[in-house]
Order: C-alpha cells, then sequence, then structure tokens
C-alpha cells in the first residue's frame, strides 16, 4: 500500500490496482466548514487531473481533480449525506471514490507523504 | 499581507484570538476562528463579538443638516429624534444605490456609519453633493458589534444601562471606563449592539468583552452568513449603483412624507417604480438539495434565457440547507415561484422564498428585565 498527494491536495492510496481518492487534512482545514460533497459514480471514466468531483464548505466550492487516470469502481455515499465527514476524518472515512488504474506509470510524479505534509506545511 | 493592505485597531489581537485574517475592503481581517459555522451557531445563540472598524464612521453637521441629508437619502431624517438610527440609502441622481448606511442624530449632526469598501466614495460623493455642510471620518474611531440573544446580559455588565436602549437607539456609555457611543443594532438579526470608540481602547473593551464566557470572537465568514439568514442585502453584491431601493426591496426605508414630497436624488424613477412596480426585484430563495447556489449563478427561463442573476447565496448553517438572494423579473418574483437556477453548467431548482430566513430577533420596547 502506498499513500501519495498531489499540489492540488488530493492524496490517493494505492492498493494493488485499486486506488482511493480524497482530499488532504491540510484541503479541508482550508476549506472550513464542508456542507456539500459529490463524488463521480461508479463506472465513470477519469483523466488525470479532470475534475472528478465538488465539494463546497459555507465559504467557497472546490473542484477536486482526479489524481490519475482510470474508471471509477465505488462512490462514497456517506460523504454526500454526512459531508462533515471530510472535516473530521478527511484521510480516512472522508474518502471520495475508489478508481482502478489505468496506468501505474502516472503515480510516479506524485508526492510521497513526506514531501507532501513538508511542502503544504510551507503554504 | 501585502503592503498596501492596512491593518486595523485590533490586527494583532484577532492574530492572537486565531482569527485567519484575509484581506478585505482593503484591511487585514478575520475571516474566521474556530469555523464559520460554529462561529454562526454561536450568535443565534450567545453572543458574537465582531470586529467592524473597517467601516467608516462620519459625523456630519451643519447648518440644516437634516434637510441637506435628506436631498441624497430617501428617509424621514427631520423628524428623526436625537438618538435614534435609520436605515437608509445614499443615492445617484438616477435612483442607483451608492451606499446602504446607518444614520443617527447625535445632538446637532448626524453619526452615519458606511461601508469599508465604499466609505472614501461617499465622502467625495458628499463633498461635492452638499458642501455646505462638514464631513468628518472619524478613521481614529474602532467599531465593534456584539450580536445575538445574550449580548446584552453581557453588555450590560460592563456598559450599564444599555439594557434600556431598543432596536435602533444610541446613546453615550461608559463601558469599562472608556466612553462610547452604543447603539442597539447590528447585522445578524438578532437583538444586539454595535459600540463605536477610540480605537486606542479597542483592544481593552474586545478583552473585556471576551472574559464573558458568554461571548466568543466571529469573523466575517459568519456575518455574511448571519445577515443572508436574516435577509439583509450586502453592498457591492446585492446592491449597487444601477440598482433602486424599489428593485432592491428596500421601499421601507423610504418613509411616507419623502414618497409624497420626494425631494431626493432620483425622485422621478424611485416614485415611478413605486407606483408602476420595478422590473426586477430582489427576492430570497431556497434550492432543493444541498448544494449552495452561489452570487454569479443565472436565473434562465424555460427556454434557457438570462431573467435574473443570483447576487448572493450559501449554506444557512441554522436550516442546514442553500438559501440565497436574487434578482428577477418582476412576474417571478412571487413567494412559491419555482426558479431554474444555472451554476457552472449545472442547473438546479431553487423557489422563492419569504425574508429574513430566520426570524428577527430585535428588542423594540422597553427595557428586557430577566
Amino acid at each position: 500500500m502506498s499513500l501519495y498527494f498531489t499540489k492540488e491536495h488530493e492524496w490517493i492510496r494505492v492498493e494493488g490496482d485499486t486506488a482511493t481518492v480524497g482530499i488532504s487534512n491540510h484541503a479541508q482545514q482550508a476549506l472550513g466548514d464542508i456542507v456539500f460533497a459529490e463524488a463521480p459514480q461508479a463506472g465513470r471514466q477519469l483523466k488525470k487531473g479532470e475534475e472528478a468531483a465538488v465539494v463546497e464548505s459555507v465559504k467557497a466550492a472546490s473542484d477536486v481533480y482526479s489524481p490519475v487516470s482510470g474508471e471509477v469502481v465505488e462512490t462514497n455515499d456517506a460523504i454526500a449525506e454526512e459531508p462533515a465527514l471530510i472535516n473530521t476524518d478527511p484521510e480516512g472515512e472522508g474518502w471520495f471514490f475508489k478508481l482502478k488504474l489505468a496506468d501505474p506509470a502516472e503515480l510516479d510524479g506524485l508526492m510521497d507523504e513526506g514531501a507532501y505534509r513538508e511542502w503544504s506545511s510551507n503554504l | 499581507m501585502a503592503d498596501d493592505v492596512l491593518t486595523l485597531p485590533l490586527d494583532a489581537w484577532h492574530r492572537t484570538r486565531g482569527g485567519r485574517m484575509v484581506p478585505f475592503a482593503g484591511y487585514g481581517m478575520p475571516v474566521q476562528y474556530e469555523g464559520i459555522m460554529a462561529e454562526h451557531l454561536w450568535v443565534r445563540t450567545s453572543a458574537g463579538l465582531f470586529d467592524v472598524s473597517h467601516m467608516g464612521q462620519l459625523l456630519i453637521t451643519g447648518e440644516g443638516v437634516d434637510r441637506a441629508l435628506e436631498t441624497l437619502l430617501p428617509g424621514e431624517l427631520q423628524k428623526l429624534g436625537d438618538g435614534r438610527l435609520r436605515y437608509s440609502l445614499l443615492l445617484n441622481e438616477a435612483g442607483g444605490i451608492v451606499d446602504d448606511l446607518m444614520a443617527t442624530r447625535q445632538g446637532e449632526g448626524f453619526y452615519v456609519v458606511v461601508n469599508g469598501a465604499t466609505k472614501h466614495g461617499d465622502i467625495a460623493y458628499l463633498r461635492e453633493k452638499l458642501p455646505q455642510l462638514q464631513i468628518d471620518y472619524l478613521e481614529e474611531r474602532a467599531l465593534l458589534a456584539l450580536q445575538g440573544p445574550k449580548a446584552v446580559e453581557a453588555l450590560e455588565k460592563l456598559a450599564p444601562g444599555v439594557s434600556e436602549l431598543v432596536f435602533m437607539q444610541a446613546g453615550r456609555f461608559s463601558i469599562d471606563g472608556i466612553d462610547a457611543w452604543i447603539s442597539r443594532s447590528g447585522y445578524t438579526g438578532e437583538d444586539g449592539f454595535e459600540i463605536s470608540l477610540p480605537g486606542t481602547a479597542a483592544e481593552q473593551i474586545a478583552e473585556a468583552l471576551l472574559a464573558d464566557p458568554l461571548v466568543k470572537p466571529i469573523g466575517l465568514g459568519a456575518r455574511d452568513s448571519l445577515r443572508l439568514e436574516a435577509g439583509l442585502p450586502l453592498y457591492g453584491h446585492d446592491l449597487d449603483e444601477q440598482t433602486t431601493p424599489v428593485a432592491a426591496d428596500l421601499t421601507f426605508a423610504i418613509n411616507k412624507r419623502r414618497k409624497e414630497e420626494g425631494g431626493f436624488a432620483g425622485t422621478e424613477r424611485i416614485l415611478a417604480e413605486l407606483r408602476d412596480g420595478p422590473i426586477n426585484k430582489r427576492v430570497g430563495f431556497t434550492v432543493e438539495g444541498r448544494q449552495p447556489v452561489r452570487e454569479g449563478a443565472r436565473v434562465l427561463d424555460g427556454e434557457g434565457n438570462e431573467v435574473g442573476k443570483v447576487t448572493s447565496g450559501g449554506f444557512s448553517p441554522s436550516l442546514q440547507q442553500p438559501i440565497g438572494m436574487v434578482f428577477v423579473a418582476s412576474a417571478l418574483s412571487e413567494v412559491g415561484t419555482t426558479l431554474t437556477l444555472e451554476q457552472r453548467g449545472k442547473l438546479f431548482t431553487a423557489t422563492v422564498a419569504p425574508m429574513p430566513f430566520v426570524p428577527h430577533h430585535y428588542v423594540r420596547k422597553g427595557a428586557q428585565k430577566s
């Protein structure tokens, strides 16, 4: 299992050829109280960098981009019903969707956890 | 923070208190402390302290000041009693709104509070149009707001006598030993007070208020969601120089005598709109589902034509649903009318709703003894 992050503050946890995607703790803090989340439905084909999900706080709307390409295989319905989960457990229960990796080589350009935590703490 | 962002008297205090500072109206201002949702609900149930020192505080004096101001404001100022406030609108010759403001008769003059982003323009406009008056910009003064059902309990301890004020009444009080001008007014729909005091004393008074467990500091984020629930327009968003008081549904600010006599900037257009109805009108709306529809979203008719625009929108922490304000063709302004809104290519179903979304809790009569 490997955990990666993007400069747009998504995280992606890879197990075999399946990856789980969400937004980082840093991202949820910056957004504040999240009141709405919409994740892509199973079957949707996503390209790396494509707008995949929407998350809205009291303050602002934000897009969530797919860190890699692949087919959505599962959606976390819990965040639609309880968007505050993304605030309370952004890198756990507050995940957005799972996808089947189209090209594992795309992971190479992403940050590992240590690099991301250091980079984001200086923003 | 950039060099061109000015600091207000409480800047360091906000940072110490954990305020997340953002540039607003040219100043560094706290957008939130612990979080907008929690701060919002705190104001609805207890008492919240807002720093609104970015707003323009003016003292306007001169011979016939009330009559002179009435040439630009459509409110009844001649009969406004000492220490009484009136919400009013600064108008241009076309009847558009240059700013919205609070005017209080203060002895010989008027104490006027205008919006932060528009204050310099307002001062220039007033000086140009009313050269016979003295317009003093009270730049050295800070402005705090204490809002919420427990505001009176918290403030009475520090400024004895304030509980005697009723909504839209003001007077001089000593607060923790500091001379202040305090009004029972605000921008949240709750009971509360606005406290004008020397900037040099702002930190002392903010500390004294915060020492009370009833009081928490509140940022601009909750200020916006609170005023939206209260149905109160925000200048630069819901109001601008192209919008008339009638279109903005603020005709309550045009008093009876002024409707009969006119004599304010834009009288012709405003009286015609009062008679015939405006083309567009500001109304409230609720949205199906949970996704907020924000400023800039379009209202579409059955053929996909734009028939209005959202000017404020967000998620209501009290009602747990998206709400907003929209200008729509008058034919679509009746409560209950279904509206189709378009935001970033997505369509939403909204319904015209009465405002305020959350009832006002103003104290209009007598002191509230508990």
